[in-house]
């Protein structure tokens, strides 16, 4: 493990003390889909009906940001909830009712929405993988053209560093998502990765890539960064 | 001169940042907190930090307490898009 990874995992845990009591309406579904028979089966139906509607109205808020539209939405739609109920059912002990059993639930689709839009990605990739057109990072942050000539040496700079700072895996998934735009969730499918680690190379890669800007007087060290 | 701001942002890392694995553990409590306006960062600052940074999981968090405000208030709401702010593209 790298000095800087072992920065992120090493933070104060935020994870709660205890579980909490259950609400009846939460108690309720766990009841129900912990049983058995008909009264299981009519919750499942519920529990799916109810995941496609938020899974619906969630496409419908990501969708002015993604290539997917129309028919193409809702099957994603239909398929997040359905992989959610299943992810559900298997993962029902894990409930503690740290929140009410529905945003418990709620979670599950979201999650199931995000990884389908990420798998999506690949069926018409708009940038190959291996790519590199760096004439478009300046855009990325922001650069203004007409500007050149206060950021280019800036960004001369970051890319030497990207080149000889960074380990070939963490220039890749740089280069992939803030040259390419490939979509932190997409790479790391292609990667056969996962969306935790794909960030914890993005946050060291940009903690070396801050130093060695810092080290040659092109930005000032982060103080926060290096508790 | 926004593109050295956004360059400077970017590379400008928190040490309390969880990471993704402990914030999608914990999202459904982060995200009823923040509905109910309760001080959810103030709570578990490791889980604020990261929802800044991690576009991928901020949209995750938007869309969660997107839904929860949707079913309280039964008409639906468009999160602003704060991960278009967020350091690492969703």
């Amino acid at each position: 493990m790298t000095r800087e990874m072992s920065s992120v995992i090493r933070v104060a845990d935020d994870r709660p003390a205890s579980p909490v009591q259950l609400d009846p309406e939460s108690a309720g579904w766990l009841g129900a889909l912990a049983g058995a028979g008909p009264q299981r089966e009519a919750a499942l139906t519920r529990l799916h009906e109810m995941l496609v509607r938020i899974a619906q109205r969630e496409c419908r808020r990501r969708g002015p940001r993604l290539r997917i539209t129309g028919p193409e939405l809702d099957d994603l739609a239909y398929q997040a909830a359905a992989d959610a109920v299943m992810a559900i059912t298997r993962k029902l002990a894990q409930f503690r009712g740290e929140s009410r059993f529905t945003t418990w639930a709620y979670k599950f689709v979201i999650f199931e929405v995000s990884d389908k839009i990420g798998r999506h990605f690949w069926q018409n990739p708009p940038v190959p993988l291996d790519a590199e057109d760096w004439d478009k990072l300046p855009d990325r942050f922001g650069f203004e053209p007409a500007h050149q000539a206060e950021w280019r040496d800036l960004l001369a700079a970051l890319r030497r560093a990207v080149d000889t700072e960074l380990s070939p895996r963490q220039r890749q998934v740089f280069i992939a998502i803030m040259v390419n735009a490939v979509p932190l969730d997409a790479l790391a499918i292609e990667l056969s990765s996962n969306r935790n680690a794909i960030y914890k190379m993005m946050f060291d890669a940009r903690r070396k890539l801050r130093a060695a800007l810092a080290a040659n007087g092109y930005m000032d060290h982060d103080t926060a960064g290096s508790a | 001169m926004n593109g050295r701001r956004n360059l400077d942002d970017f590379l400008r890392t928190d040490p309390r940042d969880v990471g993704c694995a402990q914030a999608a553990e914990m999202l459904h409590m982060y995200t009823e907190l923040v509905a109910a306006g309760e001080p959810a960062g103030q709570r578990y600052p490791g889980i604020a930090a990261h929802l800044q940074a991690c576009g991928p999981c901020g949209e995750d968090f938007d869309g969660l307490l997107a839904a929860l405000r949707d079913e309280t208030a039964d008409r639906h709401v468009n999160s602003p898009s704060a991960s278009l702010g967020r350091l690492i593209p969703s």
